[in-house]
């Protein structure tokens, strides 16, 4: 496995806008507010932008960002397709860009309007009509990601006994930390264990506070080598490792991607999953907290229940606190982009949920599809 | 089957529902449920069972293939029960629940019960598959309790 990343670029400035259920501004202008903050933060002009990378599920179009930054020379570009799972992918191949020379200054965005617009959960994202594989999984009523996603933790449940009331101490855990982020959707309101397990099916096993949110706002992150963000006005929140998984055969509706990304990515890493301080973990649905904990390695397969219902991810004492910000349940979904933006904040020490003593950061940005270790530079 | 809602029954004609579009990679699949019949794209080069067909067989590479007969008898795999109409075409229809079908022969179907209220649907419960005319030109596997 390739270590050629390790520690050779950084995530040097972030910037994100407020969130909302109705931002009343364009995508195009929400992903320019949060890139403008992100250079802001990191101390780099907007024209020295050279390279822009998205979402494929993104409106905006890469030109017309760069054509508002003011760029110079539009190097390096592109999207990677799917769905929201991309985050940690983008930064994998920003960073690949940067090591090989083939951009120097690469900002990665994100803007939606994920509420007032398209909505996923109703399907208006993702539903096509009977066409493609849909054929097979559409007429039966599976339309929304959240469909297939309940499929496998059904299976799972089954397998390994885990049960809703413990998922449903991921989306507790997650409140308790959204309470102390004033930026959260859900700060300042509480969550119990009751509210979760009596609030309505969405689809079973799937509780109401299972499902994330769905969120108007922008976020950015700004890449540059290492050795340039030494100089820059933020503490660099050094790549260790960054991978991708698109696609891994293995057992249908039980394995995660994450089962086949998480061998290589350790390796990559030079690490282990108990020497990670704090973790950011996409969480669309709250079971995929504790499948990601399993199949990363973080506590073995049928532990991940237990370990979220003894307090394990929790920032007031857990072993592994996860999604310090309120993560896509309980601060915004903006598909990962949030849990990126928290992941460097643990690095630098000024999240509102900050751990003590964070050397290494971890982000899942989708059920095993892409993860990342940042590093505090020594 | 008889297609006609009946109260109490668990699954009726969604006419909103979106129907299968057929392709070229799995004609064959639609034609025979058309005669009533279930089956799975074989590999003609190492006979290993592709659901849903494609076009290339991912144990051996092989483009040849051919379409085997189905028991049409499996048993619940997983399932999810859709409490909230997320989508318009769902209005008027939930709960249902959407099962997953491990085929005796291997395979996984996504389908519904035609004869089982969501409550009693179980993993390991043994089903058969019904074929269900919705329109002239496209049959769906539905199945029912065995």
């Amino acid at each position: 496995m390739s270590t050629a990343l390790r520690n050779r670029v950084a995530i040097a400035g972030i910037g994100e806008t407020d969130y909302s259920r109705e931002s009343g501004r364009s995508e195009m202008m929400l992903a320019l507010q949060a890139i403008k903050a992100a250079l802001d933060d990191a101390g780099i002009a907007p024209s020295e932008v050279d390279g822009l990378m998205t979402w494929r599920v993104d409106n905006t179009s890469e030109a017309e960002i760069a054509a508002n930054l003011g760029v110079k020379d539009l190097a390096w570009f592109g999207d990677i397709n799917q769905a929201g799972n991309v985050g940690a992918a983008l930064v994998a191949h920003a960073s690949a860009a940067i090591v090989a020379g083939l951009a120097n200054v690469v900002v990665i965005y994100r803007g939606m309007n994920g509420r007032s617009g398209a909505r996923y959960g109703r399907g208006e994202v993702t539903g096509r009509r009977g066409q493609g594989g849909s054929a097979f999984t559409e007429p039966f009523g599976l339309l929304t990601p959240q469909h297939g996603l309940a499929m496998t933790a059904r299976r799972r449940m089954h397998e390994f006994g885990t049960t809703s009331r413990q998922f449903g101490y991921v989306a507790v855990s997650e409140r308790e930390h959204a309470l102390r982020n004033p930026r959260a959707t859900f700060y300042g309101k509480p969550l119990t264990i009751e509210d979760h397990q009596e609030s309505r099916m969405i689809v079973d096993p799937f509780h109401l506070y299972d499902c994330c949110l769905e969120t108007d706002g922008g976020g950015a992150l700004v890449l540059v080598s290492a050795e340039r963000a030494r100089d820059l006005k933020q503490p660099p929140a050094l790549i260790r490792a960054a991978a991708q998984a698109g696609y891994a055969k293995g057992r249908a509706f039980v394995d995660t991607s994450a089962a086949a990304l998480a061998p290589r990515f350790w390796e990559h890493a030079g690490v282990a999953p108990s020497d990670v301080d704090v973790a950011q973990i996409y969480d669309h649905f709250a079971p995929f907290v504790v499948f990601a904990l399993e199949d990363y390695g973080f506590v073995e397969r049928g532990e991940g229940g237990p370990f979220v219902e003894s307090g394990g991810i929790r920032w007031d004492g857990g072993m592994l606190p996860v999604n310090t910000s309120g993560g896509h349940l309980s601060e915004a979904y903006l598909q990962g982009m949030n849990q990126l933006l928290e992941g460097v904040r643990q690095i630098r020490g000024t999240s509102t949920a900050q751990v003590e003593k964070v050397n290494l950061s971890f982000v899942d940005t989708g059920i095993g599809t892409g993860a990342l270790l940042l590093e505090r530079a020594s | 089957m008889n297609l006609d809602s009946e109260p109490g029954r668990p699954w009726s004609v969604r006419p909103q529902f979106p129907l299968p579009v057929p392709t070229e990679d799995n004609q064959p699949f639609w034609d025979a449920l058309l005669e009533g019949r279930l089956v799975v794209q074989e590999c003609a080069s190492c006979s290993g069972l592709i659901h849903p067909p494609r076009p290339m067989c991912p144990e051996c590479g092989s483009f040849d293939k051919t379409w085997r007969q189905m028991s049409g008898r499996g048993e619940v795999y997983s399932y999810v029960v859709t409490h909230q109409a997320i989508h318009p075409a769902y209005n008027g229809h939930t709960p249902y629940a959407t099962v997953l079908v491990r085929l005796d022969e291997g395979p996984l179907v996504t389908t519904n019960l035609t004869d089982v209220v969501h409550e009693e649907i179980e993993i390991g419960m043994p089903v058969q598959m019904i074929p269900a005319s919705l329109t002239e030109e496209i049959s769906i596997p539905l199945f029912r309790r065995r």
